[in-house]
């Protein structure tokens, strides 16, 4: 348990005291783009075989033979409550570490890593959908588009969803 | 939490454990010198290093201890079972101030003042019987009789905490499915070093004593848990990955790899052994507080007990051992207290005064096997029967059918304690229910033996190591399944094709497996793996957990495969049906199903159905018994028809040629006389060629044929008629193997064939002035049928009544009968009671009674002749109930004459 809490503080100290610059991940779902500290991704993962796992809630894809490691894969848009993707469509995945176990976070596709300025960041707009708003830390003002930020534990976090 | 502490907190808690057992040997061998400065040395160096610390309480209470065990080993004091005590007692303290410590990292606040001043009264002598004798006397202190009554009693209040077992540990080990990446705090008993005296190296150093074994020391060192769990890890990933490759390698012909991966095979083997080796710790380990447990155990219940332990050093993984410790703990527990007599009582049966408990491990096929046995007075099984009905776990009439082993089994249910006072040791009604679901939540099984008088034994059978397990591979709606290989008992390929089909009750899928109906569970509706399409074949792997056995049906069956169990994420753990998940050879991700799993989830469809007919329960265990076999067979109309096989003496095949005509009637020469053909169906018109099957009835040296049109097939089933028929020849209508089947009454046809059939048996006569009257008391009128005729062929005179009520009546009405044959399991009054009331009244008392029933066990039958049954017969068996009359009849008339 300890090993990971400074990984969460620290990510949670980023954003909250944002001097200087913060590393990002980018991936877009449904024309949305969103980052994830790059400090919490392992890995970033085209098409892959995936078993199906019976019983399992809906936003767990399956799980997946990353090196050796049992890795969980999550669909984020069934997260973020958007549609399925299309079967046909190609997908990318993000492979973060969460207390000691990884997960593959299932994405339309993985874009570059962006350093962003503290300056451009605002909090969640309070009209922004609950659900969101739940698994979102903030948004960053782009040039030509918002980047909203996905925390990764509260992304993971199921039990809340179940009790919710 | 600061390294020097958890290091010291390691350390004194081996030392503790081997402190316990050292102390037991001291007792009863008190002049053993390199004994008593082994211990000496252990408790100086906890004290030692409480001081270095600076942990006061601990220091003092170490302090105190060392100070007696001083003057035991200069010789000034005698070891008695009351210093003894007095210093055991101290090491309990320790231990419940270092279980503190290990939490808060700070001494607890508590007050030893007594216990100090006690410990320092026996180090003045004021406490021992004789002080002033230096060379201990070993007479005196090998008495291992409770130690004067006060330092006994007292020495339970003023420890409040006795609770050894630093609980973090515990608490870690519990969730065996976490164990990845925790920095946990280190466990008490290190996985290399052998319990004896090895850490000698403690932080003060010096002492001369301990230059003598530091040597052995320096052979081992401590390593973290986590380290080897982690170490364990990757080498199971090595070795998959090991597999990937050699999978690759056999795809081609002609590789220079191949050298290479061959190496890398065998390195790669040799490694994984090693490291599995290093999770291996000897059985001993987890036995080391036993000796001090049934010491305690002895003081306390006034027992004598010897601890016999076989096989410490089997050695087991050591998450496999920390998961039995406390079953196994609680068993000898059990068999102390519950197994064991007082040595008043064990002298009385003729038995040493000393009890027995006996631990034995040793390895068999994979396996650890562990006995757990003693030499007590066994279970009692009748007390497990009163509590088992008083419970409500079953009725009577439920036991009554069991047998002893299967009674004993109860003692494994929830709440069951048969203690009749609840001791300080057990009988507080958590129990072997506890042991038997920690022992299968590791995939092990446990049995039970039991002797009364003799002593009962246990035997766990537990697998090697948890990390790799071999696997049935399976399929259903295109995924695949690993099924954990202890738990399959047999695969059953059913087709349409194949002898075995699954049938449906209700919708609920059931298969016929020798004689047995298998609950079925899908695996595609359980795991809700989409609509079921349909197929040509299926499998069923046969499952057992604990003693329910079901059936899983899967759309294929791969081979077995060693796994590596794997936890499932912690977001899917809620899924019961997992018990974890692995990478096969071929690199893909399965999940391993949990039999366990499965089974409570068809166990509890179950729970309720069973509420909700209880009451069909009911009545069906009273018919249960009344299963026969059937013969099926097709006779003239679609409905098939049965007939009681006990009835049928052979069945023929006849050559319709043969048939002859005499006195209007076909018959057909058989076995060098005429049997008469007796159609069922009237319409019957016979045919001048090709052949009939036909059933013979016989009797005597007379026989009838009764032509009939197929013979289908022999059943075992419960038959209860419930349409009556008017038609002569049918007895009426029952369910078998689930069809509307006619029954017919032989009987009707029997004398279709000889008009005097019934009263034939005069010639063989018994008694030719007198037919034998024989009261025939029985609920199902089924039976009542079916015996008449049976007891008529053979020449008696049959008076039938359906209940003991009604045949008590008839001894009011003055009738009498030369013998009355009764059933046992009825409504109302049973057959037993039936027969003491029979027995209670002059009228009836020399009447011969002949019990019938479906249960001809041994204990039936004793327990039949105490009731007062002249004789016990199966129901089912005709033979044995006619020369069972006939016995009985010649034996009443030579007692009479």
């Amino acid at each position: 348990m300890s090993t990971n809490l400074p990984a969460t503080t620290k990510a949670r100290t980023d954003v909250a005291i944002a001097t200087g610059n913060d590393d990002f991940v980018t991936m877009t779902i449904a024309d949305q783009l969103f980052g994830i500290p790059v400090l919490q991704v392992q890995d970033v993962l085209g098409n892959q075989k995936i078993t199906r796992i019976p019983l399992a809630p809906p936003e767990v894809a399956g799980s997946l033979n990353l090196r050796g490691r049992i890795v969980t894969a999550i669909d984020v848009r069934l997260r973020l409550g958007l549609p399925a993707r299309d079967r046909d469509k190609p997908v990318m995945s993000i492979v973060v570490d969460h207390r000691g176990e990884l997960y593959s976070l299932m994405v339309d596709s993985v874009g570059e890593v962006l350093s962003l300025s503290s300056d451009k960041y605002e909090r969640n707009p309070a009209t922004m959908d609950p659900r969101w708003r739940d698994l979102s830390n903030g948004i960053y003002r782009l040039d030509e588009t918002l980047l909203v930020v996905l925390e990764v534990s509260k992304l993971l976090n199921f039990a809340n969803l179940e009790a919710a | 939490m600061d390294d020097l502490l958890s290091e010291f907190l390691t350390e004194t808690n081996e030392n503790l454990s081997v402190l316990d057992v050292e102390l037991v040997r001291l007792e009863q061998n008190p002049n053993n010198p390199e004994l008593l400065s082994n211990i000496f040395r252990l408790v100086h160096t906890i004290k030692g290093t409480c001081g270095f610390l600076g942990l006061p309480r601990l220091e003092h209470v170490a302090h105190a201890a060392e100070n007696v065990l001083g003057k035991f080993r200069d010789g000034e004091l005698a070891v008695s079972p009351g210093a003894v005590s007095s210093i055991l007692e101290s090491l309990d303290v320790i231990k419940g101030i270092l279980a503190a410590l290990e939490q808060t990292e700070a001494e607890p606040a508590g007050d030893d003042s007594a216990l100090i001043a006690r410990l320092n009264a026996i180090a003045e002598g004021k406490d021992v019987a004789a002080p002033g004798k230096a060379p201990a006397p070993p007479a005196v202190a090998a008495e291992p009789e409770p130690a004067p009554a006060p330092a006994v009693a007292e020495a339970k209040t003023p420890a409040p905490v006795v609770k050894a077992p630093p609980p973090p540990a515990v608490a870690e080990v519990a969730q065996t499915k976490e164990l990845v990446v925790q920095e946990a705090a280190p466990e008490p008993p290190a996985p290399i070093a052998p319990p004896p005296p090895v850490h000698a190296a403690a932080p003060m150093g010096g002492d001369a004593d301990l230059n003598k074994e530091s040597a052995v020391a320096a052979q081992t060192i401590r390593v973290n848990v986590d380290l080897l769990e982690n170490l364990m890890t990757m080498v199971s990933e090595l070795v998959l990955t090991r597999n990937q490759l050699l999978q690759i390698l056999r795809s081609q012909k002609e590789s220079e790899f191949a050298a290479p991966l061959q190496r890398l095979n065998h390195v790669t083997s040799e490694l994984q052994e090693g490291v599995m080796k290093t999770r291996m710790q000897p059985i001993g380990n987890a036995w080391a507080k036993l000796p001090r447990l049934i010491r305690d155990l002895s003081h306390e219940l006034g027992k004598k007990i010897d601890l016999q332990m076989l096989g410490a050093d089997t050695e087991l993984d050591r998450q496999v051992l920390e998961l039995i410790k406390d079953p196994l703990t609680h068993m000898v527990r059990n068999s102390a207290d519950h197994g064991l007599e007082t040595p008043v009582e064990r002298l009385r049966a003729g038995k040493p005064e000393t009890g027995r408990v006996t631990l034995n491990a040793y390895h068999e096929g994979g396996h650890i096997i562990i006995e757990i046995s003693d030499d007590g007075r066994g279970l009692n099984i009748e007390r497990i029967r009163q509590k088992a009905i008083q419970n409500g776990l079953a009725t009577e009439a439920e036991l009554a059918q069991m047998s002893d082993q299967q009674i004993a089994q109860y003692i494994m249910r929830p709440g069951f304690s048969t203690a009749q006072q609840v001791t300080s040791v057990s009988g507080r009604g958590v129990g072997m229910d506890v042991v038997k679901t920690n022992i299968e939540k590791i995939g092990g099984t446990i049995e039970m033996k039991s002797q009364t008088g003799r002593g009962s034994s246990f035997i766990i059978k537990i697998p090697l190591t948890l990390a790799i397990v071999s696997a049935l591979i399976v399929e259903c709606a295109a995924e695949r399944f690993a099924i954990p290989q202890i738990s399959v008992i047999e695969l059953v390929r059913a087709a349409s094709d194949s002898e075995h089909t699954i049938e449906h009750i209700n919708g609920t899928p059931v298969l016929r497996l020798r004689n047995r109906l298998l609950p079925l569970v899908s695996l595609q509706k359980l795991l809700r793996l989409g609509d079921a399409q349909e197929q040509s074949e299926t499998f069923i792997v046969v499952t057992q957990v604990g003693t329910y056995t079901f059936g899983i049906i899967v759309d294929r069956v791969f081979d077995t495969e060693e796994i590596v169990v794997k936890p499932v994420a912690p977001i899917l753990r809620h899924i019961e049906m997992f018990s974890g998940n692995t990478i096969l050879g071929d690199g893909s991700v399965i999940m391993i199903l949990d039999p366990n799993g499965i089974a409570s989830a068809s166990g509890e469809m179950m729970v309720s159905e069973t509420a909700q007919s209880r009451e069909t329960a009911v009545a069906q265990t009273t018919n249960r018994d009344d299963r026969m076999a059937l013969l099926l067979f097709r006779a003239g109309g679609e409905a098939p028809k049965a007939v009681p096989l006990s009835l049928v003496a052979r069945l023929e095949d006849i050559d319709l040629a043969t048939v002859e005509i005499s006195n209007g009637q076909p018959v057909v020469q058989y076995r060098g006389k005429l049997m008469p053909l007796v159609p069922i169906d009237a319409g019957w018109e016979l045919r001048r060629e090709g052949r009939q099957p036909v059933l013979v009835f016989a009797d005597g040296d007379r026989s009838m044929g009764l032509i009939v049109d197929e013979i289908v097939d022999i059943v075992e089933d419960r038959m209860s008629v419930e349409l009556a028929h008017e038609r002569p020849g049918l007895m009426g209508s029952a369910i078998i193997a689930g069809k509307a089947t006619e029954v017919i009454d032989a009987g009707f046809f029997l004398t279709q064939a000889y008009k005097d059939w019934f009263g034939s048996a005069k010639i063989e006569g018994f008694d030719e002035e007198r037919q034998n009257r024989v009261l025939l008391v029985d609920d199902s009128p089924f039976f009542r049928n079916l015996l008449t005729p049976l007891l008529s062929v053979a020449g008696y005179s049959v008076t039938t009544v359906e209940s003991p009520e009604i045949a008590l009546e008839l001894r009011e009405q003055g009738e009498m009968f030369d013998v009355i044959v009764s059933d046992i399991e009825m409504p109302g009054m049973s057959g037993f009671e039936f027969a003491q009331a029979v027995r209670r009244d002059p009228r009836w008392q020399d009447v011969p009674l002949v019990a019938l029933s479906s249960h001809a066990s041994q204990r039936d039958l004793d327990r039949g002749r105490q009731a007062g049954f002249t004789d016990y017969v199966a129901k089912f068996d005709r033979d044995a109930l006619l020369s069972a009359l006939s016995q009985t009849l010649v034996e009443a008339k030579g007692a009479a004459a």
